[in-house]
């Protein structure tokens, strides 16, 4: 065993100190270590995207990423989404109002990537094909995408898609 | 019986959001892999390299001895485990070679990824550690990984067995060899329908727990009562000693229909340390171990007559079963023939499966389950028919549809259809097309170098599984029927649980269930709760798979409700001093027919029911609670038309489908937000098995396509929006009148696209192509049609081609852009 390394992150606002295995990933010390388990494992090859979350701004998939290489990062998972009242960050309030989800499984990651695909395209008009091309990298085997990129559209529209 | 008019409907039909979402889109779900107990332990599997081979030893020591690892177990060290995994089908009169599957291997590994040792250890990390340093030393064995080369014996997967071949079974109606001779032309076709994976996003999981006596195991899984009753048997405990749970699960498509090897052997481990274990599966677990579906070879012949009239129709189906049996393995072609006539009148039918063994992993119920290998059998002919013919091939379906008029029909194989208007589907789904704009459209593309095609799917599919003494072990030879469970309890506030034996992952059981009881007892489906997938709670139940949860599932909890309604209307009656035939359920709650002013909610009966008998009617039970077990008298046939559009790239064989119409009638809509997802996500699920999606082994029986890298699921950007539409048809087999509709997109689908694109390539000379559509098999099947045939194949550019019926592996769907972010 390697020796555990120190490591500070904010995530979701708070702020957590830890001693951490080198070999540790991102997403075994959001779920493990502070029982964030809202971000999903679905491939572990960063393929399918279920374990999206922010890392100072940018989503990552972080089952590729160490928790050790996150020191001082301000980090924001599916949990931080949701305001201090309970209410719905506008792309989760798109998931709900347009049935963009089945088992949910892909859905923590999905909103999280979105929220990223919006807050990089800035103001200008997004496309249907924008948000199909900017999901490339989350997969979902349950909606066929259709109402995922209707959730993303109508929050994109109602100039609601605000970055966390 | 009511005598008043029927009220409307106030929550059946609408598209209410769903109850489950609130939990999911905020991450506070609870799946498996996000339970953790005191104690608790981890397990990995070591797995074996080797596709068939003698296990000669087994060195433990050097994992055993990491600090954190607690226990290795080889197969020996399960002797007391009572059953092997089961196999749940044994049909009356067929002989089915069964080799037995223990959960670790006892001596022999028979494809790669065999469970050879169980490691477990503190944490998942160590146990990934002890998995490395367990040492196994295998003794190679001859390995046979194509199906039709195992049919021959020359390398036999189970030596014991003496073939490989497991089981042969036919149907037959009328005399086939005498129907095809006698008929005008006869269509041969060699279909291969490739093997896939199902690929929820959730790997399996499980938490197992045994604690005092008492068993308790958290499974992702779309059977929880059937693992029961399974671990009962194979680890000699009283039934009601266990206890399953399927927490929210990740998607099932079929691939958590099982009684799962490494379930039990956390399951066994806990019972053994006295502390919980744990396994979550990884990816390449999943693909190289979680079940694989389709892989048939299949040899078509269809008769007809010069005017397109179907006279005979043969299948000889050879069925890749892998190296074992799951829970259904022999049984999933079986299954797609019940349909084998699918939407048409066909006189003289003959299906012949032969089920073989071969050193990979085993196949079973992928979603749709033997019915899309056959729908794709029985339309992508119909279109060479009618090709053969110089017919149109609407024309030719059109001839042979059923009639409307005609229901309920039975096939020459005896299954009756319950209810279908086919033509109308068709003629709905055209009114969408225009199909002469299409053709003039198309024209006018190939002029300028596009190909684009259209394809054509006429379906009917057989579900709502099952009626229990057609299916069961006297029947069809199911080791269980497949009725469904339902216990209603109104609270004394007049809120509502619903306990239902479906065990759903995604499909909105929640929000629909509550939908059907909110309207049959005049409750707010808001305060409606559908508790599933715990044994502790409600009665036996089946568990959700082949769409069977709203036509048993859902109409178990109707008729519970219906029940408790009738008890409310007595209980209203007596208190307005009315008849109950004249009390109704309008605007949610129960009122006096013809003056609404007069009237209870149905907090007020509760009231009445848990808190005042002398509110009560004479004699009355207190309480309002209702158990109900509900056993179809029939399966259940939705039906459709599906329609795809699609451009090929001829530089590069590249399929993209531009369009999807789909007019699909599941009976009378409970929801239609949901009914459309489910189409949604089925359809896209055939169009990954259509030009995407392989799983592919090497001649040495090594898994190829092992991770997402390789498997190449469907992305938001290969998928297109689908433009649907229902009819509704009501099926006479339940009072709802429903049907399913949770796998028709997915049986429906990929003979459209494989129409589709033939369509869109037959003026250049190719007539036929199989399955997955993957851009270098559509490339060389148009070089060779245009001549070019004898250019530098792909597989002297370093690029190695695996036979016919292969295709290529994950060349799907990505870009040159690169696969996403």
């Amino acid at each position: 065993m390697a020796q555990n390394v120190p490591l500070q992150v904010t995530v979701n606002g708070e702020s957590h100190s830890s001693e951490v295995q080198p070999r540790l990933l991102l997403v075994h010390y959001l779920r493990d270590d502070l029982g964030l388990t809202g971000t999903h494992v679905g491939c572990d090859t960063s393929n399918c995207g279920a374990c999206t979350c922010h890392v100072d701004g940018e989503s990552v998939k972080s089952c590729t990423v160490l928790a050790v290489q996150c020191d001082g990062a301000q980090i924001t998972t599916i949990e931080g989404m949701t305001g201090a009242d309970g209410a719905y960050h506008p792309l989760q309030q798109g998931f709900w109002d347009a049935h963009g989800l089945q088992c949910g499984y892909c859905t923590p990651g999905m909103i999280m990537a979105a929220a990223d695909l919006l807050a990089r395209h800035g103001d200008g008009p997004l496309t249907e094909a924008d948000v199909r091309k900017g999901l490339e990298g989350n997969l979902c085997r349950c909606t066929g995408y259709e109402n995922i990129v209707k959730a993303v559209l109508a929050a994109a529209e109602a100039g609601r898609g605000v970055p966390a | 019986m009511s005598t008043v008019e029927k009220a409307p409907a106030k929550w059946v039909g609408q598209s209410l959001r769903r109850k489950e979402d609130p939990r999911l889109i905020t991450g506070r779900a609870t799946y498996v892999d996000d339970i953790t107990l005191p104690g608790q332990l981890w397990a990995a599997i070591v797995r074996s390299p080797e596709a068939h081979a003698n296990v000669v030893s087994i060195d433990t020591s050097a994992a055993l001895a990491i600090p954190g690892i607690r226990a290795v177990y080889t197969g020996e060290d399960l002797s007391d485990l009572l059953a092997p995994l089961p196999m749940a089908w044994g049909p009356p009169g067929v002989e089915i070679k069964t080799p037995e599957r223990w959960p670790l291997v006892r001596g022999r590994v028979c494809h790669v990824g065999d469970a050879v040792a169980m490691v477990v250890g503190d944490n998942k990390h160590v146990v990934v550690d002890g998995v490395a340093k367990v040492s196994v030393e295998y003794e190679s064995l001859p390995v046979v990984v194509d199906v039709e080369e195992a049919l021959k014996d020359e390398v036999l997967v189970h030596a014991s067995l003496g073939t490989n071949t497991a089981h042969k079974w036919s149907m037959g109606g009328g005399d086939i060899e005498a129907a095809l001779a006698a008929s005008d032309v006869v269509v041969e076709r060699r279909i291969v329908n490739h093997r896939t994976a199902g690929a929820s996003i959730e790997p399996r999981g499980c938490i197992a727990e045994y604690r005092a006596g008492q068993l308790t195991v958290w499974s992702s899984t779309q059977v929880p009562h059937l693992l029961r009753l399974f671990y009962a048997v194979q680890m000699g405990i009283s039934e009601d000693k266990v206890r399953v749970i399927a927490p929210e699960v990740g998607g099932g498509f079929g691939g958590k229909l099982q009684v799962c090897a490494e379930e039990t052997l956390c399951a066994w481990a806990s019972k053994a340390l006295g502390r919980p274990v744990k396994w979550i599966e990884t990816r390449s677990e999943a693909m190289l171990v979680s079940h694989h579906g389709r892989d048939q070879v299949d040899h078509v012949r269809m008769g007809a007559t010069s005017d397109g009239t179907i006279t005979a129709f043969h299948a000889d189906i050879i069925q890749d079963l892998g190296a074992y049996f799951g829970l259904l393995t022999p049984m999933i072609p079986e299954l797609g023939a019940f349909v084998m006539t699918g939407c048409y009148k066909i006189p003289v039918v003959q299906t012949d499966i032969t089920g073989v063994f071969t050193n990979k992993f085993f196949t079973d119920a992928i979603r749709g389950a033997g019915r899309p290998e056959m729908t794709h059998m029985l339309e992508v002919t119909i279109d060479q028919l009618a090709t053969e013919l110089g017919l149109d091939p609407l024309e030719v379906r059109r001839k042979n549809f059923i009639p409307e008029d005609e229901f309920p029909y039975t096939t020459p194989y005896g299954i009756t259809y319950d209810s279908g208007a086919y033509e109308t589907a068709l003629d709905r789904a055209l009114e969408i097309v225009d199909l002469d704009a299409f053709r003039a459209e198309q024209a006018d593309l190939r002029s300028q170098g596009i190909l684009r095609g259209i394809g054509f799917s006429t379906y009917t599919e057989i579900c709502g599984l099952a009626p229990s003494r057609a299916v069961g072990p006297s029947g069809f030879g199911l080791g269980i029927g497949l009725y469904e469970s339902a216990l209603v309890r109104v609270h004394p506030t007049g809120s509502v649980t619903v306990f239902t034996g479906a065990s759903p992952h995604g499909q909105g059981h929640e929000t629909g269930f509550a939908q059907i009881v909110g309207d049959i007892i005049g409750a707010d489906p808001a305060v409606v709760e559908v508790v599933h997938g715990d044994t502790a709670t409600g009665p036996m139940g089946l568990g959700t798979y082949g769409s069977r949860s709203l036509s048993i599932g859902g109409v178990a909890a109707a008729h519970a409700a219906e029940k408790i309604a009738a008890k409310c209307k007595e209980i209203v009656a007596h208190n307005l001093e009315a008849n109950a035939s004249d009390i109704e359920v309008r605007d949610g709650r129960f009122q006096l027919a013809g003056d609404p002013e007069q009237g209870m909610t149905l907090a007020e009966v509760a009231g009445c029911a848990y808190i005042d008998a002398t509110k009560m009617p004479e004699g009355m039970e207190m309480g309002l609670e209702q158990t109900l077990i509900y056993d179809p008298s029939n399966f259940v046939f939705p039906f459709g038309t599906h329609v795809c559009v699609v451009d090929v790239e001829a530089d590069t064989g590249k399929v993209k489908v531009i369009r999807w119409v789909a007019v699909d009638d599941c009976g009378p809509a409970i929801n239609p937000m949901l009914i459309d997802g489910q189409l949604h996500g089925g359809v896209t699920h055939g169009i990954g098995q259509a030009l995407y999606e392989q799983v592919v082994y090497d001649a040495q029986g090594n898994l190829v396509t092992g991770t997402f890298m390789d498997y190449a699921l469907p992305t938001a950007a290969e998928i297109p929006n689908f433009e649907l539409d229902r009819t509704e048809t009501k099926s006479p087999s339940n009072s709802l009148g429903v049907k399913g509709i949770g796998e028709a997109g997915t049986i429906a689908a990929t003979p459209a696209i494989v129409n589709a694109v033939i369509d869109a390539l037959r003026h250049e000379g190719v007539t036929y192509l199989d399955m997955p559509l993957t851009p270098l098999r559509v490339w060389q099947a148009l070089e060779e049609a245009r001549g070019r045939g004898d250019g530098p194949r792909a597989s002297e550019q370093g690029v190695e081609l695996p036979d016919q019926g292969e295709g290529s592996a994950g060349s799907g769907p990505t870009t040159p852009e690169g696969g996403g972010s």
